[in-house]
């Protein structure tokens, strides 16, 4: 498995981080390098081995259907740059 | 057996046959949200129904709810579907104002509920089965709204966090009005089941429509597919505009793009919804911040032993234990509030006339006046007081309607008011017989007509009928009609 500059500017748009363009082929050399590193892994027969969703192994904790938090309205919007009538307020986003 | 109804629409070049498939997003009935302690109430104020892991503030861990997990469970039971033991939480990555996280937990490649079926009933009478692919346990996002202002948006977190139940269903609708009765029958199977309360106009449920268009018989074409519709007209005009479109797209030697597209309720189009060109990759990968969703055969045990009577065994009982047409048993069981009321009518009375009451006269005035069944001027216990007084022929079945009339401008009951009126219906032979006289004899004319028919050879001559009316007339409609028929037939010497 590689990846090419093409590859590497959609994956960076889709994360939304913001590569300039000649840092995209030294950044593929690089995530193909990891790439390839990893792939030394397939050597490995898995063919008996569970596949390992978790390294703790234990069943997942649930809590019941009872209302235990909110109503922190000052302490959620705290950390926003603009708010309004209790609204977040962000740039216009139109569909 | 009403045979499946073959739609299709006529382009330039021939006919085109509809092929749909849905996607349900139905709100979870809890009280918390699916990962986090915060109400799930609608119409609080904004972001106070919000935890710090619904605003996903760093280090914020998600613990689930093991209500929502019960009542996908009880859902995917009532879907006649399989449930997997083992299931499992995926991120589904992109971004968006009203997502915080900047993912969303979902199921991907291991849902909780997987392949099932429902039969829905079409409005033209016949029986048509849904595959269900899947059902599937999901955060819901915030709302944005971009109308405050003309240049920001504003975000309120109160819907983030919400669990929703994912019901993708197998591409096996034919029609834009299955596609609205595959939803009815949906909404009222998760009512009874009581998962999710089904409210359209709160957004509590809400399809996306997969349409696709073919020559009959042909292979499936590309699809489109229309995003949140939240109502049964909609779902209709949406699926057929677009249906149209790629007609006309296909005959005019275009081909279809897959894409995803808005609905506008004002204009009834469909239009491309360009942000979501990249939508389609979400780069899924399992959540390291939950473990697997592990269910007990024994948990699936004890909810299927506690299921709620299902819109079709209703349907059944209503069939089979108050003798009702199938069409009357649907209608009625389709809706836990029509059902209930019913159920009150005819306890204890003739259940095909208290059917025909509620369908007919009670639902078609609710209908017309655009009044829901909880809101009625007329309880079930008055309606199955008239009911009663048509039973025991105290009034004629006309006469009840007049009755109806006026009980749904006041609160007495229909006893009262055919006391009050003096509409007790006629059955004393003696009186009924002097109404009649008195009409012959200022009817010489139509005697000897009614005669000379019979004399014909006509065994019911028409101007009998005349005479029905006028009698009647004459009686203020009060008249049994029976004995009305009897002693005139007899006066007449017929």
């Amino acid at each position: 498995m590689s990846v090419d500059k093409k590859t590497v500017r959609k994956v960076a748009r889709l994360a939304r981080i913001a590569v300039p363009e000649e840092k995209l082929e030294p950044m593929a050399e690089e995530l193909n390098g990891i790439l390839n590193w990893i792939e030394q892994l397939n050597e490995v027969d898995i063919e008996d081995v569970e596949a390992m969703t978790t390294p703790v192994k234990m069943a997942m904790p649930m809590r019941d259907d009872v209302v235990t938090d909110g109503d922190i309205r000052d302490k959620v919007l705290a950390n926003a740059p603009k708010t309004e009538d209790g609204f977040f307020v962000v740039p216009k986003v139109v569909e | 057996m009403v045979e499946r109804t073959e739609y299709r629409i006529e382009g330039a070049t021939g006919d085109w046959e509809v092929v749909m498939g849905l996607e349900v997003h139905a709100q979870v009935s809890t009280a918390a949200k699916l990962f986090s302690g915060a109400p799930t109430a609608f119409g609080a104020d904004p972001n106070t129904n919000v935890s710090l892991v619904d605003a996903a503030m760093p280090g914020m861990l998600p613990v689930i709810n093991r209500s929502c997990v019960e009542q996908a469970v009880k859902t995917g039971i009532g879907l006649n579907a399989e449930i997997n033991l083992w299931s499992r939480f995926d991120r589904k990555n992109y971004f968006y104002p009203d997502l915080p996280q900047g993912y969303q937990i979902s199921q991907y490649q291991f849902p909780v509920v997987g392949e099932g079926q429902i039969s829905v009933e079409a409005e033209e009478g016949y029986t048509f089965v849904v595959g269900i692919e899947r059902l599937h346990l999901e955060q819901d996002a915030g709302k944005s709204i971009h109308d405050l202002d003309p240049n920001a948006t504003y975000v309120d977190l109160n819907r983030s966090g919400v669990a929703l139940m994912e019901i993708v269903s197998r591409p096996d609708i034919r029609s834009p009005a299955e596609a609205a009765a595959y939803v009815k029958k949906l909404r009222s199977i998760l009512i009874a089941l009581g998962t999710c309360d089904g409210d359209m106009e709160k957004g509590n449920l809400r399809a996306d429509v997969n349409v696709s268009v073919r020559r009959p018989g042909d292979e499936l074409g590309t699809r489109c597919e229309i995003k949140n519709v939240n109502s049964f007209r909609f779902i209709q005009q949406a699926a057929e505009y677009e249906a149209r479109r790629q007609i006309e797209i296909l005959e005019g030697g275009g081909k279809i793009d897959q894409e995803t597209r808005l609905f506008n309720a004002t204009t009834g189009e469909t239009r491309s919804m360009r942000s979501k060109e990249d939508a389609h990759d979400y780069r899924y990968f399992p959540d390291p911040d939950l473990l697997p969703l592990e269910i007990d055969a024994a948990l699936i045990d004890r909810i299927r032993a506690d299921m709620p009577e299902l819109p079709d065994e209703k349907r059944q009982r209503f069939i089979d234990s108050y003798g009702l047409t199938p069409y009357d048993a649907g209608v009625l069981a389709s809706d836990a509030d029509k059902a209930a009321y019913f159920e009150a009518v005819a306890e204890g009375r003739d259940a095909k006339l208290a059917a025909n009451w509620v369908t007919q006269e009670l639902l078609g005035y609710l209908n017309k006046q655009d009044i829901a069944l909880a809101d009625s001027p007329i309880s079930a216990e008055r309606l199955g007081g008239l009911i009663a007084l048509i039973a025991d022929e105290t009034i004629s079945g006309k006469i009840a309607k007049q009755v109806f009339a006026k009980m749904i401008d006041s609160d007495d009951t229909a006893a009262q008011i055919v006391e009050r009126e003096g509409l007790k219906q006629v059955t004393d032979t003696g009186a009924i017989a002097g109404i009649i006289d008195k009409v012959l004899a200022e009817n010489p004319d139509q005697v000897a007509q009614v005669q000379a028919q019979r004399a014909e050879g006509h065994a019911k001559p028409k101007a009998l009928g005349w005479f029905v009316g006028q009698i009647m007339r004459a009686s203020g409609g009060k008249a049994n009609p029976q004995a009305v028929n009897e002693i005139l037939a007899e006066k007449l010497g017929l």
